[in-house]
């Protein structure tokens, strides 16, 4: 059966390759941060595997999440000029593959559904082949190692080493904005840890009248897109707004069904994004990049479609999470 | 009740734009703190979270094959089949692409888009020749032309916010799975969050692309009154002059 732990090992042997890469890269200013950064990560996919299983503490990797912290926080990681192609050669390129280019990148997702939905009920000799509950996240590596075995037979590209640099640009690009999404998961759980969610949780129980589901999917959905507005990220509202309301009220009170409840509510989060200048590379780039004199342009062609739509998103969750 | 002090590090940090990373990493430990856990407690919170919310993380797992697809020209490729859209009208030709935009978001191409991508070189460039060939071939007044590219921008941004959410591996689906999955010590599938985040995509559709549509109509209303007083000239130079 194959394990979840694997691919992790997959994934964090991968950062650990690209770190080394960057190690030698000369062209990347703040190669030793970027390595640190990448090479720490890498080790700590590997490492927490026996966290997770509780036969090694989780202190060290508390300290090495905080030192990521530091030198992605201080700036210390940067980037190398990648070796690629240029916007020229793309575009001869394009032509001579046509939309065969298409191929690989849709493998990545159809053999992630189709793990996710028929493959999880084979079993071979009682055992499952994918290790239970770990399906969909089984399904996205096999589907990344299809699409990269169809996209280098496609393309006919030999050399592994290609797509590993390819990606790596990608990653030196990204930065460490990568990391966030996980950071604000692990804040969520200091937050509940801590008790922010029963405290947040008490207040919205003595100010919403018992059993108002309408006013508390309302608040949930609201809450999100001013939290967004004021924050500029989704992503960070998510864990504040979910551990006021939406975990404990919706779901753990009103019985609510999670996956809905908690989709629709980030959904709700992006109605906010739509409208806020907080949100700078969605709303103010392009409006910089298009030479816009109105900055805000961008974003009051955008909002008489946000409030309408957060109207929707609760009306969704009212009617059909319940 | 202090502990929601930690709340308000994350909001004050997020609104003065800090860096995220350290938001969240202050924002962690001085929680963790008000919340009474001792340092070393705050330290294997950090670990153990971080160890159980590493899925939120893996689709960097996608990048190789996306980059070695982007140096063999998916973006070129991309554009070349919207520049196949032509010879439409503004509000049907961003119609058309808030939904491709939707699409392919859907099944993870959200970097085949974008503003530097997609929008500045091809997308707002076609909104406006197609809304120029409705005044007659005439430059558009500035009002209106920045109405028109302040469009494009946003049927991309609605289009990628709307459709990304239904594929199962983008960064706010894992987010969520990750967070419960490490919180509350539940169980959730990535593809179930995928599978309701589709009414939202539609409803989405179906409000902005009506926004589109009737856009063609405010184009031809305020390009008949704003070169209603220039027919002596019939100069495009002109029109757009006296709107400034």
């Amino acid at each position: 059966m194959i394990q979840s732990e694997w691919f992790f090992w997959l994934v964090g042997g991968v950062f650990l390759l690209m770190a080394l890469q960057m190690s030698v890269d000369r062209s990347n200013p703040k190669r030793l941060g970027s390595t640190v950064f990448w090479g720490l990560l890498g080790a700590c996919f590997i490492y927490s595997s026996w966290v997770t299983d509780k036969t090694a503490p989780a202190e060290p990797l508390g300290v090495a999440v905080l030192v990521m912290i530091c030198v992605g926080g201080f700036g210390l990681t940067g980037k190398g000029v990648p070796r690629t192609t240029d916007e020229k050669e793309r575009t001869a390129l394009a032509a001579r593959w046509g939309n065969k280019l298409f191929l690989p990148a849709l493998t990545v997702p159809l053999v992630a559904v189709v793990c996710a939905t028929l493959v999880d009920k084979v079993r071979i000799g009682g055992e499952p082949v994918l290790e239970d509950g770990s399906e969909t996240i089984l399904g996205l590596g096999l589907g990344a190692l299809a699409g990269l075995g169809v996209g280098m037979w496609v393309l006919r590209e030999r050399r592994i080493s290609v797509p590993v640099h390819a990606g790596r640009g990608l990653l030196e690009s990204m930065g460490w904005a990568l990391l966030l999404p996980q950071l604000l998961a692990v804040l969520g759980a200091i937050f509940q840890e801590a008790g922010v969610g029963t405290q947040v949780g008490k207040i919205t129980e003595s100010v919403l009248p018992d059993g108002q589901r309408l006013a508390a999917v309302a608040l949930y959905c609201v809450g999100m897109a001013v939290f967004t507005l004021i924050m500029g990220n989704a992503f960070a509202a998510f864990p504040v707004m979910t551990a006021a309301v939406g975990w404990p009220v919706l779901i753990e009170q009103m019985d609510g069904n999670p996956a809905a409840v908690l989709a629709i509510g980030m959904l709700a989060g992006f109605c906010g994004t739509l409208c806020t200048p907080m949100a700078a590379n969605f709303n103010l780039v392009p409006a910089a990049l298009l030479e816009l004199k109105d900055q805000y342009g961008p974003i009051k062609a955008q909002v008489p479609t946000a409030i309408p739509l957060l109207g929707c998103n609760i009306a969704l969750i009212y009617f059909f999470a319940f | 009740m202090i502990v929601l002090l930690g709340v308000l590090v994350v909001v004050l940090g997020f609104a003065t734009r800090r860096n995220p990373l350290l938001v969240v990493g202050v924002a962690g430990i001085v929680t963790g703190l008000l919340g009474k856990l001792s340092p070393v407690e705050i330290l294997r919170t950090f670990g153990d979270s971080f160890a159980s919310s590493r899925s939120v993380t893996i689709f960097a797992i996608t990048l190789p094959v996306i980059g070695l697809l982007e140096r063999n020209g998916l973006q070129q490729q991309a554009r070349t089949l919207i520049g196949k859209l032509g010879k439409l009208t503004t509000g049907r030709f961003l119609t058309l692409y808030l939904f491709l935009r939707q699409l392919t978001a859907a099944v993870g191409l959200q970097t085949i888009g974008g503003p530097a991508q997609s929008v500045r070189p091809m997308i707002a460039p076609m909104a406006e020749a197609a809304a120029e060939r409705q005044n007659g071939g005439r430059p558009l007044p500035e009002r209106l032309r920045e109405k028109v590219r302040s469009h494009a921008s946003g049927s991309d941004t609605v289009g990628l916010f709307f459709g990304e959410d239904c594929f199962l591996a983008v960064g706010s689906i894992l987010l969520i799975t990750g967070f419960v999955n490490s919180t509350y010590d539940t169980h959730l599938e990535p593809l179930q969050l995928a599978l309701w985040a589709i009414p939202s995509a539609v409803c989405a559709f179906l409000i902005h692309g009506a926004r589109l549509l009737r856009l063609d109509r405010t184009l031809e209303r305020e390009l008949a009154a704003s070169n209603a007083g220039f027919t002596a000239h019939d100069g495009g130079n002109a029109a757009q002059e006296k709107v400034t």
